[in-house]
């Protein structure tokens, strides 16, 4: 694996975009210059072209392998958003640009709080969170903001289930909260007799995933709601699978007081190679004073932005600017190519995939962790067996798929299902394709059994073949330097 | 359907296989006393063709401006090559390289931006980056206040970014930190000695050094720098990445260097898109690296020996860590990051140099020509390419009568600094030509001039 730094020969650098050199003069006194220059590349621009485009080629991208990654919603990305996100106007806008020359612009965002509140049950949406984590901190910082604002100091936790994502409780401790773990049932829902124990005037709120992380609908949401509002708790939403569900049951509906919506999943803005994302939060009437700003207003038919004149509660500015203000308009995009009826067909037909290709594993013989229950838009194999038999771990059959032109599902998460591939197919593929991965996947089972030696040391297709992680960790090797790469060549 | 593939055919053998009679069968788990929404509120459905002639109209409702503003965000010439790459879909639709072998890619591009990004900073190492620089000085403060141990203090100068430091504060301010602003010089219009020797005997886990500062004046690093270590305080540098071409990077300031730097990206080939998306950039010296929040990658070897690349240090973090991880945060600007990798390759040390000296050099001929029209810098300091200049009369007026011509003149830096009333903020970068800064200057004359 080459690095651009090896390609550097001092004089090579692209004239093109280089300015003319200019004058050395400067205000600067000698001591507070740079001494030596930056270990950038001196190449060509063809050079440099070229080598992106090579390591571009190496990666799998949902516009060239089927991707999927449970819980991480690896739809489509339609090309018509990123082209009209990027048009000229859009694109040099400077952030502080004023009001008066940027209608065109605050009109889309305008517009997107509204789409987002309406489609999720929620009274206002604030777009600013930059991610599904930043916009968890919003909100368990809106529902901090909300008790103290009432006096009610006494609320020190945050009762999150065993299923959720690490995030969750990494971001109650960075809200100032404690942990309180509610276990899960053998059927996928929350323990409402543990829930029941553990909710009090402690409790400050509930953080659920609904479908959960186990890919099944939460039965007793109602009751869970009861319980944690009886207790003078706030529920929170943690809208990473509102794929599943879009347009058919909002979260507003079920009960929630604050939720974030993760677009880069649900609204089909690109990954990049992970990320940028953005986590719009949204919140019912009573949270409404605390939204993070800024937000956009309408008065009279312009648009303005809202500030802490407007909003004194708020919780605040979380980033410089307004977010990743040009993923909100790829989103902005997609929601208006959808309409509601669209935003229907993404939950039905994600369901629907996710479904079929939980019957197809399980005609081909595969476990599911949770065998009585529907499929969300998301599922569950276990592999446990297939390891108890052969010794071919989860892993190893994620490693496995790579060879056969699939990017492997999610592995290992959630934690309470041992080798687990937590599998979602999104509504933007084929039935075709979702056979095929059910063929390869049976094959992968097939070689397990005959020739494991072939599945453990997979993969054996991909420009490399399995990494030392434990090296990577030890040994860190986290900038290139021209001794160490030459001691590393075979 | 828009981008569902099914056919009638397909869906009549999907719901066979499964054993349902309908699509809607498969939601019959949702508790029936949950009432189903009313979506009539949302605009109908548009097609590829209908959408483009709305947001076409819509960018015409955004009027380009040439703009002297700043304050955060800096107009560059980003190369043709580095977007058309960009958006390959094997980067643009690539997700976290969590299956490192089928990720090479997106896994050495990082490698690379890390390699570039400590180096400019004259550190040690780099994450793969966080959200933008201001949430990165967040982080930053958070990850000095871990590695401190003995004090959740942190001082903050008021010559850092207002907006940052106001994110700083909602970030960390559950987590029992301290934040302690300094005062400037008003001559200097940088941070005052005076204000540091009040903290003189105080345990501090952090100083934060911007450079340069929001008036766009240099800080006298060195000084701060080792006041700070004198005292077993880190030093937290929050630099501009141009300007890093051109000035003394945090690694050298003062007799140790700083701890750990972090700065806005966008200025490396990243469009000012009305904020975002940008990347912050973290790195730190070596004795920090497992304190640094967010994603790392690291080179290895695979089992044959041959090198690549994977993601490290994954214990830090949220899905292994939960509640005790380092952050909650789970991503990075990936796109972002990519696209700043390319532009710094294709500038190299030379053209990002040279870039950055056409910054300063344009400051100095707008400030020559404000000079001679009787309007001063606020400050002596000297100025990388942003400079608070004296107007003497309220900068809210002027900035209007100046959008009648087609320019956006400054920032008003008096919502933030009361004292600082009358003074405008202003920037030039490579982009501006010798004409653009002729046509300001002349422009603000005749703003400023009585009678109009």
């Amino acid at each position: 694996m080459t690095t651009l730094f090896e390609h550097s020969r001092p004089g090579a650098g692209s004239r093109a975009q280089i300015p003319a050199p200019p004058d050395e003069t400067t205000d600067f006194a000698a001591q507070q210059l740079r001494a030596r220059p930056p270990l950038l590349p001196d190449v060509s621009e063809l050079e440099a072209v070229r080598h992106y485009t090579w390591l571009s080629r190496l990666n799998f991208s949902i516009d060239t392998h089927f991707y999927p990654l449970g819980s991480c919603t690896m739809k489509y990305n339609p090309r018509i958003c990123h082209e009209l996100a990027s048009l000229p106007e859009m694109l040099s806008r400077h952030p502080l640009a004023p009001e008066s020359h940027s209608q065109g612009y605050l009109a889309c965002l305008f517009e997107l709080q509204e789409i987002l509140a309406t489609v999720t049950g929620m009274a206002g949406v604030s777009l600013t969170p930059m991610a599904g984590a930043q916009g968890e901190f919003a909100g368990v910082a809106m529902i901090r903001a909300y008790h103290d604002a009432r006096g009610d100091h006494g609320r020190r936790e945050i009762i999150i289930p065993d299923a959720a994502h690490g995030t969750n409780p990494a971001t109650a401790t960075m809200c100032g909260y404690s942990v309180r773990e509610v276990p899960t049932t053998a059927t996928g829902d929350v323990d409402l007799v543990a829930l029941q124990a553990a909710v009090g005037p402690q409790t400050a709120g509930l953080m659920l995933t609904n479908p959960s992380t186990l890919g099944v609908f939460e039965h007793n949401i109602l009751r869970i709601r009861d319980l944690v509002h009886n207790a003078g708790g706030l529920l929170y939403y943690d809208g990473a699978n509102l794929n599943a569900v879009l347009g058919k049951v909002r979260p507003g509906d079920m009960g929630f007081d604050v939720i974030h919506m993760n677009l880069h999943k649900t609204f089909s803005t690109p990954h990049g190679g992970g990320g940028p994302g953005a986590g719009p939060v949204g919140v019912t009437q009573r949270l409404l004073p605390y939204l993070p700003l800024p937000m956009v207003g309408c008065r009279g038919g312009h648009y303005h932005w809202l500030d802490v004149r407007d909003r004194p509660h708020s919780i605040g500015r979380l980033s410089a600017n307004m977010g990743n203000s040009g993923v909100l308009l790829r989103a902005y995009v997609y929601a208006r190519m959808l309409g509601a009826a669209g935003m229907q067909r993404v939950a039905e037909f994600a369901t629907l995939n996710a479904n079929y290709l939980m019957a197809r594993l399980r005609a081909k013989g595969f476990e599911v962790a949770y065998p009585t229950r529907r499929a969300s838009h998301e599922f569950i194999v276990t592999l446990k067996d297939l390891k108890a038999r052969t010794g071919v771990t989860a892993m190893d059959v994620a490693k496995r798929l790579l060879d056969k032109g699939f990017h492997a599902p999610t592995t290992y998460f959630p934690l309470l299902v041992p080798e687990c591939l937590l599998i979602e197919p999104t509504e933007t593929e084929s039935k075709t394709t979702l056979d095929a991965f059910a063929e390869a996947l049976a094959e992968i089972a097939d070689e397990a059994r005959t020739q494991p030696d072939l599945v453990k040391n997979a993969p054996h297709a991909m420009p490399v073949r399995r990494l030392d992680d434990t090296k990577a960790a030890r040994e860190l090797d986290l900038v290139w330097n021209s001794q160490r790469r030459d001691q590393s060549q075979p | 359907m828009p981008f569902i593939p099914h056919t009638g055919q397909d869906v009549r053998d999907m719901l066979d296989a499964i054993g349902v009679k309908s699509i809607e069968q498969l939601f019959d788990e949702i508790p029936a006393d949950i009432p189903r929404p009313e979506l009539a509120a949302l605009p109908p459905a548009l097609s590829e063709m209908e959408v483009s002639r709305l947001m076409r109209s819509r960018a015409r409702d955004v009027t380009p401006l040439l703009s002297f503003v700043g304050a955060g965000a800096y107009e560059h010439h980003i190369p043709a090559a580095v977007w058309q790459i960009v958006a390959r879909g094997e980067i643009y639709s690539a997700y976290t390289p969590y299956q490192a072998e089928a990720s090479q890619g997106t896994l050495q591009i990082l490698y690379e931006y890390q390699t570039m990004m400590a180096s400019l900073t004259g550190m040690d190492a780099s994450n793969a980056s966080l959200y933008d620089g201001a949430s990165a000085l967040a982080e930053a403060v958070l990850m000095a206040v871990r590695a401190a141990k003995r004090s959740r203090r942190v001082l903050m100068p008021s010559t850092v970014n207002p907006v940052y430091r106001s994110v700083v504060r909602n970030i960390v301010q559950h987590q029992q930190i301290e934040i302690i602003e300094l005062d400037y010089d008003s001559v200097l219009g940088a941070t005052a000695p005076a204000a540091l020797a009040t903290h003189q005997d105080s345990e501090c886990a952090a100083l934060v050094v911007p450079q340069p500062n929001y008036f766009g004046g240099v800080e006298d690093v060195d000084r701060l720098t080792d006041w700070a270590h004198a005292k077993g305080t880190l030093v937290i540098g929050l630099v501009n990445p141009t300007a890093m071409a051109l000035l003394k990077p945090p690694g050298a300031w003062g007799t140790h260097g700083a701890d750990i730097a972090v700065g806005e990206g966008q200025p490396l080939g990243v469009p000012l898109a009305s904020g975002g998306p940008y990347f912050g950039f973290l790195t730190c010296k070596q004795a920090l690296v497992r304190q640094m929040p967010a994603r790392i990658v690291g080179g290895t070897v695979d089992i044959d020996g041959r090198p690549g690349f994977t993601l490290t240090l994954q214990a830090r973090e949220q899905h292994i860590r939960r509640s005790k991880a380092t952050s909650n945060i789970c991503t990075n600007q990936g796109l972002a990051v990519s696209a700043a990798t390319i532009y710094m390759a294709i500038m190299g040390p030379g053209g990002l140099r040279n870039v950055a000296l056409h910054c300063h050099q344009n400051l100095r001929q707008l400030r020559t020509h404000l000079t001679n029209a009787g309007i001063r810098p606020r400050f002596t300091a000297p100025c990388f390419h942003e400079s608070a200049f004296d107007l003497g009369a309220s900068p809210n007026k002027v900035v209007d009568a100046v959008l009648a011509s087609g320019i956006h003149v400054g920032v008003d830096l008096a919502p933030d600094y009361p004292e600082l009333n009358g003074t405008l903020l202003m920037c030039t970068t490579e982009t501006k030509s010798k004409q653009d800064i002729e046509r300001v200057a002349q422009a603000l004359t005749d703003a400023l001039r009585p009678n109009t």
